[in-house]
């Protein structure tokens, strides 16, 4: 908001300075004493949240950058590396990678904040339309960063999405094909393709930020808009941006990272795919693609729509649609909380939203087609319907004279008697129970999603086991671990290789914890071929504690010739490359039964009740007996079933224990410090009240 | 100008180089299905079984949701009969690009105990497309049948594809 600059160059360096490069004087008038609306909730608070998510990815995301490798060979393992070898890397990666989705949360409650009470209305329209083009960006960014992984899931999202540009074939024969090799730079997404989805990760945070910027600037013309979304009208109505907002936006911001903290240190895998775990393979696509869970509603509208152009349309048009949203809105005013009418369609609107991605995360077929159609039908008629019409019919209750009586409510003495309060006050406690529902919900959903499959009998009946390393405080057993090393090794490590595990980590803390003596001793009953020697020969050697747990068989062709065609898969981080981890893996070890009477099972298979299918290759790889333990521990299939998931969870995540730790840390410091930013609130509004109760009683 | 700063984005010169590939087709019995690879993607070669034929030449061409061949080797407006479909003067095989054409998925149906659609041919994953035994789009948001890429017999037992 315009106002006049009260900002006054202490020292005679500043002077200098503000006849030069006048900064000094911009940050004082644009974020000290700014001219806020007194009376802005929490909902406004995401602003501030927003602009420190995408600090945090920036800086978590150029530190990451320098470890990744943006090979197809490289790529997959660079990232596992990251989370395993370099220093706090598994704090800065899953930062990332969680920090992602806290992005999208805000940014999503930031865009439903505006459109609830009107923001992007005159003279709003270039905030609003820039707001549009920084989720645009966004998206593209996330979906390229997400490709970076290349796991399965991020090389069928990349390959999905970017034939969806072939729609155009439709059009002008030849026309989205060229441009789709155009974007792979080959005939398939591969090697060229990851490396320029890497360089545009890279480059595309640095234009939101750019775009960021003018975003503010086109606030801070107009000045905030407010619950009431009545304009300010005199001095009275606004107080300076800081203290008031930055404390209230720290408080916000605080309750915010509790949430980020939780997900991050206890449930880091919670929001993204098993599948995703399993490196980029050509040749299988995995039988469910999801993308995650922020793009869920835009894929489901995608679906909805039977024909390929139409749906690609349909999915650009979701959200360029907003671009048009101000001058579609017919309404004289701006609050949904003044229009008694349109108020329902919004809320109708929000669950529409929320049940697109409900809908997008489920196969597209009967009840599912049915309610994507209709709800993509909503998502467009309420923009281009329900907006302009019921704007033009709707007769709003009375607005407040002005921000600071729907705030104070008796001054100047109302001419009506209507009460002008409700609708305000009430909006406090939101922020905290927003939060904490969606945490519940994002907690629930997959847990209900998986019971659900069960009961319906499509998938085997996993059931949850107890373990040790259960999150919050959980920590791994090291006899357990021990012992869980040697059935790998006694059985699994006959077929199975564990490439990025190596035999200095079973000495680690947190994991096995072997004294490095036995790691030396361990290590040199495996043969290695090492070479070439001076002579140009390969040799063998015992091996060393730095060598990876390596593949029994030559390659890959190898290993399939010995086990009746099926590529016993490598098993480093199966514990999180398998719907239901450590529960799965228990379930399939001790899942080998005799077939049902009249299942047809193809020869060379096996039966197994947990496995997707019920026919594994693999035969039942444990008998009593066939490991003997040392610790008195009996040597039962059921013990070593346990034993080998916890080492083989231990392998997936070598650094869970020290994750639950510093968790426990950084939670008691968030919660003080959340109670302490409450506090500090309360003392600097309190003077805010004591000052009106003072005008009002002089 | 700004041409050097786009085109440097399209298929590389060592890209391009890949283009042919030998397949030895001996030891695939009837029934059986391979696939191997070419410029990146994946060939299905399929040696049908003769029911497998006869199921693909009794669709009449009404039936089908994309009418022409889409096979490489013959003009482009050659309509999707099984012949033009099929190796030509070798019924029992199939040759194809198995990409479904909707969203570029690999469709299940190569291996044994895949679920193969109610066609018997493929059936895609991602979207529920499905295709018969001569690979054409039969139910399913996939516009096209599968591609069938240039390709020649250099012996009895061998094919050059590209």
């Amino acid at each position: 908001m315009s106002h006049p600059s009260t900002y006054q160059p202490a020292s005679g360096i500043e002077k200098w300075l503000d006849t030069r490069l006048p900064f000094p004087r911009v940050m004082h008038d644009q974020f000290l004493v700014f001219p806020t609306p007194r009376n802005l909730n929490y909902w406004w608070t995401f602003g501030g949240i927003l602009t420190f998510m995408l600090a945090v990815q920036m800086a978590t995301g150029i530190v990451l950058a320098m470890h990744y490798v943006p090979t197809p060979e490289g790529a997959f393992d660079s990232v596992e590396k990251i989370m395993r070898d370099v220093n706090w890397g598994w704090l800065l990666r899953y930062g990332h990678a969680v920090g992602a989705s806290m992005f999208f949360l805000a940014v999503y409650i930031h865009s439903f904040r505006g459109l609830y009470y009107g923001s992007y209305k005159a003279p709003r329209e270039v905030l609003w339309i820039l707001g549009v083009v920084i989720l645009l960006l966004m998206i593209a960014t996330a979906f390229m960063g997400y490709s970076l992984v290349w796991g399965q899931m991020s090389f069928w999202a990349v390959t999905v999405i970017t034939n969806l540009f072939s729609s155009l074939d439709s059009l002008i024969p030849g026309l989205g094909t060229t441009l789709v090799e155009w974007i792979w730079g080959g005939f398939s997404v591969g090697g060229p393709t990851l490396n320029r989805l890497y360089a545009l990760h890279y480059l595309f945070p640095f234009v939101i930020a750019g775009v960021v910027i003018l975003h503010i600037w086109a606030l801070h013309v107009p000045g905030n808009n407010n619950p009431t979304g009545v304009d300010v009208k005199t001095a009275k109505d606004t107080i300076p941006f800081h203290p008031y907002y930055t404390i209230k936006d720290g408080f916000a911001l605080v309750l915010f990272l509790l949430l980020f903290a939780v997900l991050l240190f206890y449930a880091p895998n919670l929001l993204g795919h098993a599948d995703n775990y399993i490196p980029a393979n050509p040749l299988q696509t995995p039988p469910h693609i999801v993308p995650e869970w922020y793009f869920l509603p835009f894929y489901a509208i995608l679906r909805a729509i039977p024909n390929k152009l139409f749906g690609v349309i349909g999915l650009l048009g979701s959200i360029g649609v907003l671009v048009f949203i101000p001058w579609l809105d017919t309404s004289r005013i701006r609050s949904t909380s003044y229009r008694p009418i349109y108020k329902w369609f919004f809320w109708l609107f929000v669950i529409t939203c929320l049940g697109l991605g409900y809908l997008g995360s489920q196969a597209p077929e009967g009840w599912y087609l049915f309610f994507g159609r209709l709800a993509t039908f909503y998502y467009f008629a309420f923009f281009l319907l329900i907006m302009p019409i019921v704007g033009l019919i709707e007769r709003p209750k009375k607005l407040p004279g002005s921000i600071t009586q729907s705030v104070l409510g008796s001054e100047p003495p109302p001419v009506s008697s209507e009460p002008v309060r409700e609708g305000v006050a009430p909006w406090h406690a939101f922020p905290v129970a927003a939060l904490l529902a969606l945490a519940s919900v994002s907690l629930l959903l997959p847990a209900a999603a998986l019971a659900e499959e069960a009961a319906n009998g499509h998938g085997p009946v996993i059931k949850a086991q107890e373990w040790s390393f259960a999150p919050p405080f959980g920590s791994f057993d090291q006899a357990q671990l021990q012992r869980g090393y040697r059935v790998y090794k006694e059985i699994c490590a006959n077929c199975h290789s564990m490439r990025l595990l190596s035999y200095r980590n079973l000495a680690e803390p947190g994991g096995p914890h072997f004294s490095p003596k036995a790691v030396e001793t361990l290590a040199a009953q495996a043969q290695v071929t090492d070479g070439p020697d001076d002579k140009g020969q390969m040799f063998h050697r015992p091996g060393r504690a730095s060598d990876a747990f390596r593949s029994p068989f030559a390659n890959d062709q190898a290993a399939r010739a010995a086990n009746s065609g099926a590529l016993p898969p490598d098993l480093s981080v199966i514990a999180k490359a398998r719907p239901g981890g450590p529960d799965f893996l228990y379930a399939l070890l001790t899942g080998y039964q005799q077939p049902p009477a009249g299942f047809d099972l193809t020869q060379g298979m096996h039966y197994n009740a947990a496995f997707p299918g019920h026919q594994i290759a693999m035969p039942n790889p444990l008998v009593d007996g066939a490991v003997p333990y040392t610790d008195g521990t009996k040597p039962t299939v059921d013990n070593y079933a346990k034993d080998v998931t916890a080492f083989l969870m231990w392998s997936a995540e070598p650094k869970l224990e020290e994750r639950h730790k510093i968790g426990a840390r950084v939670m008691i410091f968030l919660l003080v410090f959340a109670v302490i930013m409450y506090f500090a609130k309360r003392a600097v509004w309190a003077r805010l009240h004591r000052h009106d109760h003072e005008a009002h009683t002089a | 100008m700004l041409w050097p700063l786009l085109d440097q984005m399209n298929p590389d010169a060592s890209t391009l180089s890949l283009a042919s590939t030998e397949v030895d087709i001996a030891p695939i019995e009837e029934g059986q299905a391979i696939t191997v690879m070419w410029r990146g993607k994946p060939i299905f070669i399929r040696h049908r079984t003769a029911k497998e034929i006869e199921e693909a030449k009794d669709v009449k061409l009404d039936k089908l949701i994309d009418p022409l061949a889409r096979n490489a080797n013959l003009p482009d407006d050659a309509p999707a009969t099984d012949a033009n479909r099929a190796a030509s003067e070798r019924e029992p095989w199939l040759v194809m690009i198995g990409i479904c054409t909707h969203l570029g998925c690999i469709p299940k149906g190569q291996a044994v105990g895949d679920y193969k659609g109610e066609f018997g041919g493929w059936f895609c994953p991602c979207h529920g497309s499905q295709y018969d035994t001569a690979g054409r789009i039969r139910i399913g948001p996939a516009p096209q049948n599968m591609y069938i890429p240039p390709y020649a017999f250099s012996s009895d037992t061998k094919i050059k594809i590209g």
